[in-house]
């Protein structure tokens, strides 16, 4: 093999002949071409980033002083409130960096709807988001269970036993995940095991091919424009610039303001009025006490009130479940020439803004007690939902165009 | 200085708070864990009234020495009466039978009285609650303590702060909207006056809701600091991102 020379001396360049470390450095970074027209929707990708290593490094934290048992689970988490040294801060680092995590990805997908950054060549990098935000649901979900509270039980149970409405093996598979009858000792083992060592081993997996896809086809722009197309004389995209140093100080900035934010909560407001942590969660879980309502947090909500407004639990389940695997389809759905929202027509704008609400309708009726109305107001949203899916070949098609621009547009 | 921020924050998501749980109307107890005055006197009256029963496990003495601005000496003469060391946790002398009756709390009232380390944390709207329950017990012979009270009905805890309030029976009432309520009169004063009984409750509630998070001395302490910093640091880097910029048009 012949010897690749490298334009770095010192350690670097020692480094660089047996790693291809400078290489690499430029396709991903310093020489990574990003359209220089990004809007505010772009901070959510490098946010969403920046709080998975806040949610791993907190995590780390917490593991050192938490007991994954029935027995001591509750009592461990008080004693990091109270006894570890800035254990407060860590605990509410981490229960508050889950529901901004939510926040930030549900952003970054709504993004991504936006500007039709799912379109060919980047349908893979749509998939494997997907993917991210199933392993995420999961990883919050089995996060939540582990201080052992009320609602931590509760649950657990209640989710756990949707798997129960699954046909022949339904009473099985439940007993097998939980490792009991009931949530339990076993399940709070198990459920630990996943949530700190096998979720976040494939989470991070998939978030570096879901990088590693984006690179290869480079990034989309609220224009929806492909700054391939037009190129200088020494090959570099027109409209692109690298994504060091400027998109780089840019997420600076927008981590500053995040940041501002995140500890804007932390330190003032924590449990954010029942929603980040319920109090419920602050009695310790008993099996033979039902509390009066169990709702799952809110990041939960749309597909729990979808769950609730379909009368058999079975299909309910099936409904849930097709909630988010619908996602998967998008890329082959939109049968639009054009990507951007900005050169699409009216049909496409009701339709967004329609999905949108419902979804956010649907998240505020999941945490009610579900009235009739409120029931029914469940139904007509769960129906907007996968109308907007169902019918996207069709308006997407049909749907008139503006003519998209040579060049993108700045704004500002 | 964050406080109105935090109401208007608090307002959007208020509706859905306040959704949360049905339950008595309750009392706007005007709490504030930053008064130290009124955590020492909530200190105080729950050691001589609540601490017999009611245990606060995840609490250390040393901890609430600390925070309430306590010596050691004031707190193991004044507020321990178990002969628990400094650094040990808030427990009672009353033995706890896990589920069996023993001479203990399940023996006389039927059941444990529950620890009380999270009691303002583990309910919708916690100090509220405890304030408004503490003001609303009244004599009720039906039941085997003898109290009743509106907020918790037929717990099995009596009236134990009564010679402070003095007694109150439950009396119907029309509010001036023509609704059938029901409110309290006082039959008997207590050693204290109703307004300086408001306070004693009040006080428990203050220190109830500083035992059910500690952490929120400092987080709020801290919190100010840190939000200073970001915005400094924020600004820093706008200026940082302006500059690189300048050159893409």
């Amino acid at each position: 093999m012949g010897e690749r020379t490298s334009t770095m001396t010192g350690v670097l360049g020692w480094l660089d002949q047996r790693m291809p470390v400078v290489d690499f450095w430029n396709k991903h970074v310093g020489q990574y071409y990003a359209p220089k027209n990004f809007n505010v929707w772009y901070y959510f990708g490098s946010l969403a980033l920046l709080v998975l290593v806040n949610q791993i490094v907190t995590g780390i934290f917490l593991t050192m002083h938490y007991k994954p048992s029935a027995a001591e689970a509750f009592a461990s988490v008080e004693y990091i409130m109270r006894d570890v040294e800035w254990g407060w801060l860590i605990r509410y680092m981490h229960s508050t960096g889950a529901s901004f995590f939510f926040i930030v990805v549900y952003l970054h997908m709504f993004r991504a709807l936006l500007y039709g950054s799912y379109q060919k060549p980047r349908e893979l990098i749509w998939v494997l988001g997907v993917v991210i935000l199933l392993l995420m649901m999961a990883e919050a979900f089995l996060g939540y269970v582990l201080p052992w509270g009320q609602m931590s039980f509760w649950g657990a149970q209640v989710i756990v036993s949707l798997f129960g409405a699954i046909p022949i093996i339904g009473p099985d598979l439940v007993i097998f995940i939980q490792g009991d009858y009931l949530p339990s000792d076993a399940t709070i083992n198990r459920f630990f095991a996943l949530h700190v060592v096998a979720l976040p081993i494939a989470l991070l997996l998939l978030v570096v091919l879901h990088l590693g896809a984006l690179h290869e086809v480079g990034s989309n722009n609220p224009d929806g424009i492909d700054i391939k197309k037009k190129k200088d004389a020494s090959g570099k995209p027109l409209d692109g610039i690298p994504f060091h140093p400027y998109y780089t100080v840019k997420d600076l900035f927008g981590a500053g303001v995040f940041l501002s934010l995140f500890a804007f909560v932390i330190f003032f407001e924590p449990t954010f009025g029942d929603l980040f942590l319920e109090y419920d969660n602050f009695a310790p879980a008993d099996p033979l006490v039902t509390p009066a309502q169990i709702k799952p947090v809110w990041y939960f909500t749309p597909y729990y009130a979808m769950l609730r407004a379909i009368p058999d639990k079975f299909f309910g389940v099936v409904v849930m479940g097709a909630a988010v695997l619908i996602l998967f389809l998008v890329p082959w759905l939109d049968r639009s020439p054009v990507r951007s929202i900005r050169y699409r027509g009216p049909l496409t704008k009701i339709a967004l803004a329609a999905f949108a609400t419902a979804f956010v309708v649907l998240g505020y009726l999941g945490l009610q007690a579900g009235s009739e109305t409120q029931t029914l107001v469940a139904r007509v949203c769960t129906f907007i939902y996968f109308g907007f899916f169902v019918a996207m070949p069709l308006f997407t098609k049909i749907d008139s165009v503006k003519p998209v621009p040579e060049r993108v547009t700045m704004h500002d | 200085m964050t406080k109105p921020i935090l109401t208007l924050l608090l307002a959007l998501v208020g509706s859905v708070a306040a959704a949360a749980g049905p339950g008595p109307k309750l009392l706007n107890a005007g709490t504030n864990i930053s008064d130290t005055a009124s955590l020492q006197r909530g200190a105080q009256l729950y050691f001589n009234y609540c601490a017999s029963c009611h245990s606060l496990q995840y609490m250390r003495y040393s901890r609430m020495a600390e925070d309430l601005e306590l010596t050691e000496d004031q707190v193991m003469k004044y507020l321990n009466f178990t002969g628990a060391k400094f650094g040990e946790t808030i427990t009672t002398n009353m033995p706890v039978g896990a589920g069996e009756a023993t001479f203990g709390g399940e023996d006389w009232f039927g059941k444990a009285p529950p620890d009380l380390s999270l009691v303002a944390r583990a309910r919708n709207d916690g100090p509220n609650w405890i304030y408004t329950y503490l003001l609303s017990f009244y004599p009720d012979p039906s039941r085997p303590v003898g109290w009743n009270n509106t907020v918790f009905p037929n717990a099995s805890m009596p009236h134990v702060m009564w010679d402070r309030q003095g007694v109150q029976v439950l009396v119907q009432q029309t509010d001036d909207a023509g609704q059938e309520t029901t409110g309290f009169d006082l039959i008997r004063e207590g050693s204290r006056s109703p307004e300086q009984y408001r306070q004693d409750a009040r006080d428990v509630a203050t220190f109830l809701e500083y035992v059910g998070e500690p952490a929120a001395l400092q987080r709020e302490r801290y919190g100010l600091w840190v939000l200073l910093y970001l915005l400094l640091f924020t600004g820093v880097a706008y200026l940082l991102k302006h500059e690189y910029w300048k050159d893409v048009h």
